[in-house]
This record gives C-alpha cells, sequence and structure tokens, in this order.
C-alpha cells in the first residue's frame, strides 16, 4: 500500500443520529422537485424555461449570464410548476411536477476509448452538467474556457451525519470509472481520489484507474477536498484545480455510457429528530417532505438542513435538496434559555474542550440543537483554530486579514487554498461566536473581484 | 418566574424603550442569568457549548485554590508575625477581612468603566474583566490601601485596555499593568524588598534574602512549596498553583506550550546564574520562589497579549522564563523580574507572531517559484 497521509488535527463531533446503513426505496412515487440556482455559489443566472413550460430530464432550466453555455438541467421530466423569488428578484426556486415515469432527453453514448477533451466538454455543457464541476480557488463552477491543473475527487465524507460514500457506488462502479476517465481528457496533469484508510472499501474507489488514489487518514475536516489539495498538490496564485463530487461523477458515466442525465442518487437521512435514520435511492432536487413524512420525532422545534449540520442549507420540512447535497440532517432548532450557562456543571452539554463535565462520558453522542451557545465577542482564546485546521495555515491570521479586506496578505497567507467549508470547524468551536465563513466567503470575493 | 420577570422588564431596554441607554447592562445581566435563546443564522447550524463566559469563568476556579490559600496565608502570616497561634477559622477571617475589599473595590472599579464604555460605544459588555479583576488582587501585597487598588484598576482598564478597544485588543495583561503602576507610581508600597506580614510589621520576602545573598535565610523548599511564607496574595502556595495549571491545561483554556517553556527558559537561566556564581540560589529556589510559577500559570498564557501562534508560544514563553530570572539575578534594584519580563515580552509577542507568521509566507512563496520556474530552481 502507498503512503497514507496522516491528518492528527481535527474533530468529529458527537451528535446523534447517524444514518443507519438501510437503503429504502421509494413508498410513494415522488413528484415534487425543483432546482436552485442559489446552489452555484458565482454563477449569475437566467431563466431558459418560464411557468408551466415541459421540460424532460436534461433539458436546460437555466443558464449562466456571463457564459451561456454553461446551463443547469432539469433532473426529471415533467411541468415547470412555479418560480420562486426572493429578495431582489433573485431566482430561488424552480420547481417541477415530475411525469410518474421520466421521460430522457437522449445524447449518444460515447464509449471511453472515444474520450476526447471536445467531446467530453461538449456532452457535459450540452446536457447541463458542467456546473457541477467546481473550481479552487474561490470555490465557484468550473470555466470551460480554462484548463485545469489536477483534478480532486473525495471519495469519503467525514462531516458530521455524513453518509458513506461507498453505498453511493455500490453496483454504480462502471459509471463512475467512466467519469474518471471522462474528467482524465479535461486535464494535463492528473485525476486524484482520495480515499480514506479505513473507511473507504470499496474497489471502485480504492483500485479506481486512470488516477492517483490518494489515501487519508483523520478526523473530519480530512474527507474536505480542500484539505486533501492541501496535502496532495497545494493550489499556488494563479492555478486553478477543479474538483467534483463523486455521485455527480458517476452521474457524468451515466450520460457517456447510456446517453440520459439520471441524477439518480443516494440521500442520506440524519439527526437527532428523525425516527428512522437511513440511505434513500432518490433524483436530485428531491422535495424532502416525502423523506420526513412520519418520521419525525416532534414537529414543532425543528431545522431542517440540506447538507450536514456545518456547512448545509436551512430549506424546511417542505424544502428542496441543493444541488450538492447528499445529506438531509433534523435537528432540534434551540431557541430556549439556559439558566446560569457559566456555572453549570454540565453534564449533557458537548464542548471540543473540557470545560463541561460531559467530557467524562467518552462514547455518548449529544443532541445538538441551533442555540448559538453565547454571545458574539471579540476573538480573545488563540491556538484553538489549530486544532481543528489540519492545514499548514495560520487560520486567525487569515481570518483577521479577511476581515480586515487586506487582500496582499490574504494571497501570503493562502487564500487561495481554502473555502468556507474548510473553516466550518473553526466556526463551530469558535468561542467568540463569530461567523468565520460567511468572512472567509467575503475574503475570496474581494480577492476574485479584485485579482480574478 | 426569574425569566417571566426579564421577560416583562426586557421591553423597556429596546430600541424605543425608555431605559434604552442601559441596554449593555441589561444584556449584560441577562446573560449572566441564562445563555441567550439566539439561534444560528448561517454558516455552521450548531456550535460548541463553550461561550466567552465558560472560558473566562474556567479561570476564575483555577485561581480559586490560590485565592483560598492566599487569604489562609494572609492571616496565618499575620498571627505568626505577633507570635500567636489562632484556629483556622478566625485566621480565615482576619485575611478575608484584608482580601475581600481589595477585591470587591477591583470588580467595582474595573466593571464599572467595563459598563461604561460598553454602553458608550453600544457593545455588549465582554468578560475579559472578571479574570483581570480577580488577578488583581492576588498579585498584590495585602497592606495596599484599596484607594490605590482602585486608582491602579481604573488605570489599567481604561489605558491598558479600552483605549486599545477593549478585551481582546489590549497590548499589555491588565491585571499586571496595575500591578505595575503601583509598582512605579507608589514604589516605597511596592519595592518589593519586604512585604508587609501584620500592621507596623514587615518581613523580607524568599526574593529579597536572595537578593542579598542570605541563602540561609531563604525558607525550605518545602515551605516555598506550600507557600506559607510571605509575598502576595497569590503567589505563595506553588501548591495550589499546581491545581490551577492543571484546571487551565485539562480543559484547554491555557497553552501548555507557554507553561512548559517559560519553567524550562527560567530553569535554564538560574541554573547558569547558579553554575556561574551569579546568584547563590539554586534553580529550585528560584523557580519556587517569588512570583515566578504564578505569573507563567496565569499572566503568560494570556492568549490576547502573550504570542498568538504556536510555535511563537514557545519562543514567548522561553524568552518570559528567561527575562525573569535575567532580571533577577542581574538587576539588584528589582528582587523580582517576572511582572517586567512578561510585560516586555508582551510588547514583544506581535514581533514573534510577524517572523514566525512570515515563515509560513515565504514558504508559500517559494512554493509559487518553484511552480511558476522549476528550471530556475534546479540551476540556483
Amino acid at each position: 500500500m502507498e503512503k497514507v497521509i496522516k491528518l492528527r488535527r481535527g474533530l468529529d463531533i458527537r451528535i446523534e443520529g447517524s444514518p443507519d446503513h438501510s437503503l429504502n426505496a421509494p413508498t410513494v412515487s415522488y413528484r415534487k422537485y425543483a432546482a436552485k440556482p442559489t446552489d452555484f455559489y458565482g454563477m449569475k443566472p437566467k431563466l431558459a424555461v418560464k411557468e408551466g413550460d415541459r421540460v424532460l430530464a436534461g433539458s436546460a432550466l437555466f443558464y449562466d449570464k456571463e457564459n451561456p453555455a454553461v446551463t443547469v438541467a432539469s433532473p426529471v421530466s415533467g411541468a415547470v410548476t412555479e418560480i420562486v423569488y426572493g429578495e431582489r428578484r433573485v431566482i430561488r426556486e424552480i420547481r417541477i411536477e415530475a411525469d410518474e415515469k421520466i421521460e430522457y432527453k437522449t445524447f449518444s453514448p460515447i464509449k471511453p476509448e472515444e474520450f476526447t477533451e471536445g467531446n467530453v466538454k461538449e456532452r457535459l455543457l450540452e446536457a447541463g452538467l458542467w456546473p457541477y464541476i467546481r473550481q479552487r480557488p474561490y470555490d465557484i463552477p468550473a470555466d470551460p474556457g480554462q484548463r485545469p491543473r489536477d483534478i480532486f475527487v473525495s471519495a469519503f465524507d467525514t462531516a458530521p451525519l455524513a453518509p458513506d460514500l461507498d453505498m453511493a457506488v455500490n453496483g454504480q462502479e462502471m459509471f463512475f470509472q467512466a467519469g474518471i476517465d471522462a474528467l482524465r481528457c479535461l486535464t494535463n496533469g492528473k485525476v486524484y481520489v482520495g480515499v480514506h484508510r479505513t473507511k473507504t472499501a470499496s474497489a471502485a474507489y480504492n483500485e479506481c484507474k486512470n488516477a492517483e488514489v490518494c489515501v487519508f487518514e483523520g478526523k473530519h475536516p480530512s474527507g474536505n477536498v480542500g484539505v486533501q489539495i492541501h496535502h496532495v498538490a497545494p493550489i499556488n496564485k494563479g492555478q486553478t484545480v477543479w474538483y467534483v463530487h463523486p455521485q455527480d461523477v458517476i452521474i457524468m458515466g451515466r450520460l457517456f455510457l447510456k446517453g440520459v442525465y439520471d441524477a439518480t442518487k443516494i440521500v442520506a437521512l440524519g439527526g437527532s429528530e428523525v425516527i428512522r435514520t437511513g440511505y434513500h435511492k432518490v433524483v436530485a432536487g428531491l422535495n424532502v417532505s416525502y423523506l420526513l413524512k412520519d418520521n419525525l420525532k416532534q414537529e414543532s422545534d425543528l431545522r431542517v438542513i440540506s447538507g450536514n449540520v456545518l456547512t448545509g442549507k436551512t430549506v424546511g420540512a417542505d424544502g428542496y435538496l441543493g444541488a450538492f447535497d447528499h445529506l438531509v440532517s433534523v435537528i432540534p432548532e434551540g431557541n430556549r434559555f439556559r439558566f446560569m450557562g457559566w456555572l453549570s456543571p454540565g453534564f449533557n452539554l458537548y464542548s471540543y474542550s473540557r470545560t463541561f463535565f460531559a467530557w467524562l462520558f467518552r462514547n455518548r453522542q449529544y443532541r445538538l440543537d441551533t442555540n448559538l451557545n453565547g454571545g458574539e465577542r471579540a476573538f480573545v482564546l488563540t491556538g484553538q483554530f489549530e486544532k481543528v485546521l489540519p492545514m499548514d495555515i495560520y487560520p486567525m491570521q487569515l481570518i483577521k486579514a479577511c476581515m480586515a479586506e487586506d487582500i496582499e496578505n490574504m494571497e501570503a497567507l493562502g487564500i487561495y487554498e481554502v473555502a468556507p467549508e474548510d473553516f466550518a470547524l473553526c466556526e463551530y468551536i469558535d468561542a467568540s461566536k463569530t461567523e468565520i465563513q460567511h468572512v472567509i466567503r467575503k475574503g475570496l470575493e474581494l480577492v476574485r473581484k479584485e485579482v480574478g | 418566574m426569574l425569566r417571566n420577570f426579564l421577560d416583562k422588564i426586557k421591553p423597556h431596554f429596546g430600541k424605543d424603550g425608555k431605559l434604552h441607554f442601559l441596554h449593555s447592562t441589561f444584556e449584560a445581566f441577562e446573560s449572566f442569568l441564562y445563555v441567550p435563546d439566539k439561534v444560528t443564522v448561517s454558516g455552521c447550524h450548531v456550535r460548541d457549548a463553550l461561550d466567552m463566559k465558560r472560558t473566562m469563568i474556567m479561570v476564575v476556579f483555577a485561581l480559586l485554590p490560590c485565592f483560598l490559600f492566599g487569604i489562609y496565608n494572609t492571616g496565618f502570616m499575620h498571627f505568626s508575625a505577633l507570635g500567636e497561634t489562632r484556629d483556622f477559622w478566625p485566621t480565615f477571617w482576619f485575611g478575608c477581612t484584608k482580601v475581600l475589599p481589595m477585591l470587591i473595590v477591583s470588580y467595582v472599579v474595573g466593571l464599572g468603566i467595563e459598563f461604561i464604555f460598553a454602553q458608550v460605544r453600544g457593545h455588549e459588555v465582554n468578560e475579559g474583566f472578571l479574570v483581570s479583576g480577580f488577578l488583581i488582587p492576588l498579585i498584590c501585597p495585602p497592606d495596599v490601601p484599596l484607594w490605590m487598588v482602585g486608582v491602579a484598576t481604573a488605570f489599567a482598564v481604561i489605558i491598558g485596555k479600552e483605549v486599545f478597544g477593549g478585551t481582546g485588543m489590549n497590548i499589555w495583561n491588565p491585571a499586571l499593568l496595575a500591578r505595575a503602576f503601583l509598582f512605579f507610581a507608589y514604589p516605597s508600597r511596592m519595592s518589593g524588598d519586604s512585604v508587609w506580614v501584620a500592621d507596623a510589621v514587615s518581613g523580607p520576602t524568599a526574593l529579597s534574602h536572595i537578593a542579598s545573598g542570605a541563602t540561609d535565610a531563604v525558607p525550605s523548599v518545602s515551605q516555598l512549596f506550600w507557600g506559607f511564607i510571605p509575598g502576595s496574595v497569590g503567589e505563595t502556595s506553588k501548591f495550589c498553583i499546581l491545581i490551577g495549571a492543571a484546571i487551565l491545561l485539562w480543559s484547554g483554556i491555557g497553552s501548555f506550550r507557554i507553561m512548559f517553556s517559560a519553567v524550562a527558559g527560567a530553569g535554564l537561566m538560574a541554573w547558569i546564574g547558579h553554575q556561574t556564581g551569579a546568584t547563590d540560589a539554586t534553580m529550585i529556589q528560584h523557580l519556587l520562589s517569588g512570583g515566578f510559577l504564578f505569573g507563567a500559570v496565569f499572566m503568560a498564557t494570556d492568549p490576547v497579549t502573550s504570542a498568538q501562534t504556536q510555535a511563537g508560544k514557545w519562543i514567548f514563553g522561553f524568552l518570559v522564563g528567561v527575562m525573569a530570572m535575567v532580571i533577577r539575578i542581574f538587576n539588584p534594584a528589582y528582587p523580582e523580574g517576572m511582572m517586567l519580563a512578561i510585560l516586555l515580552m508582551n510588547t514583544f509577542a506581535p514581533l514573534i507572531d510577524y517572523l514566525v507568521v512570515n515563515r509560513n509566507i515565504s514558504r508559500r512563496k517559494k512554493r509559487l517559484r518553484m511552480a511558476s520556474e522549476p528550471s530556475a530552481v534546479v540551476n540556483s
């Protein structure tokens, strides 16, 4: 076996409700779907459909104003029922009522031997799958005009309640390999597949061809693609790398081999408020209420999140699955007062530090809620963020450079190597309750605007 | 019931309430009683249970053994100087009458100023002073007049902290600044070569014996360790300080790097001093006497004013230890060097961090150079 990259720093939050390893088939027919342009951060969406239009699975719903060739396709066939706008006419959701049986827009299949940069790019663009390739720096959809240094795929997820991605590739090995073969044509460098030494068991990942397999070991965030890039081949100023989620690699593989945009994927359902956690085989953009029906311990005080509890978005019990999400987490809201929090022994309060007596219980899992657990303060503690960021980066100094909008310092301290999700744990443990992911996002935006 | 009362009066402090000008004060008291019901809006949906109040109170917990022992020792020194023996409780009570007023003055003055500044700035009241205000009486000799404690506290909070923007922005440790203020403004009271032990009686500290070369008069190592010696309120019992250090390290609040390297630096310097004959006291005597250990555990580790990078903390702590011993051994005017050593290194902490961070920056730049022109690097 090759070299294992061991990451000592990190934190696995002991949250209750990890998804059970059962795979559930749909019990009712799922009809409500939506695409959310806001999931594609960095894209300026323009509608390609209007209310009442009929779409096929694979026909474009919206495109990028700055590059009209980049489109996002409908995952299902059916009728566009409603277009929901937010503040300042931001397109929030394009809702689709799906047909009983999905009809696909058909493309001619391409054999892996025949992959070229040209036909792979063209097919991904015309099938509306291109924006699922994202780039670093800046954490935005990839630009089809560029050729990246390398392409990264992280084949394990270490986030709280995260799905086991071995489940996703089970039975789809052929498509995953085809997707990797296609991505191989898009770069002069390598395609890297990051696997976990103990958690990843699937041969599709471990013995992936046409790619270099990198073995990691460690707690969260070792599954974050940004952390893996940093340890395999860090991004320098001026370089671009791309990354794709393994489930999207599988969907791409299907497009090439079968000639259809079949957005079926495995989504995990977890969290302390769910009665039956587990995995579901669904199509992207599903309304989550199908999964939650008769499956919640309480209805009044909960938060339904598309994604994990560190980086996901609140969608509500009637919301839709995000484009890049493979997990629905349901946790209780924390809008209650806690008496004398600074003095309580805290036998049931989870903390990464040992300031509460909960550290006595080594293996307990906690029903964490959304309470901020304190008020916002100036940064006082130091040396804490370093414990959960396994990168050769000074987190506090970088955060402060972002706050000060000091581009020169941000560059010097490694802004090109990070994304907000890499700082999610820093935000989680921060005793000053600063919104660090937001700070990093704003810093990245500023650099993108000024440096390009 | 208390909650109902707070909810009832809360609107008066709101945006349109007539007591709005006191909103920071209300917020401070409310959050003292209850952790707010605020929930996360963006970013992480869950947050760690540790907040600033809990952080600060952990330090106060860690200081409690020193505080309680300090009270007892104040009484014990008093009665033993008078040649009397008393039971535990009268001794403890006498200590209380000396130490508690200092604590009250320090908290009232300091928190009063903090509240006013928070109010004017429209901030929430920061918890940092809970620790500073607790430290001030512990690092003063028990006979300091209360008005001096008040003036020193006001100086430390206003000049040491608020002018820089409040908690988290200050350069020097506020509690030490209060002591430094007393030290330089009222030197006759704080000269350090003898401290008050009872009314009209003063006794030399272990350090003044060391400084004058009278090593025979230095208390035994066990006395130094357990702490039944004259000195500032909190610094005498090394045993209690070690309990505090254990709490800080175990809970993850205090920095092991600073504590360890400070002891290492001081140990090394004291050993050199002893070997070269510059001081007659042994390394152990130096480490256990005076305020060195108290400063290393509770004051050098202040996360705001010490070095902020992990590597910088090793350097910072080591230099604090070295400087404390250098001042002690080679400067006859000051028997105690810990206060000045920490304040000096506080001043240089940003420089240490700058150098440490710069190494990271130049590593990144070098990587960029290698990536953009690999041939140039190979040739050179």
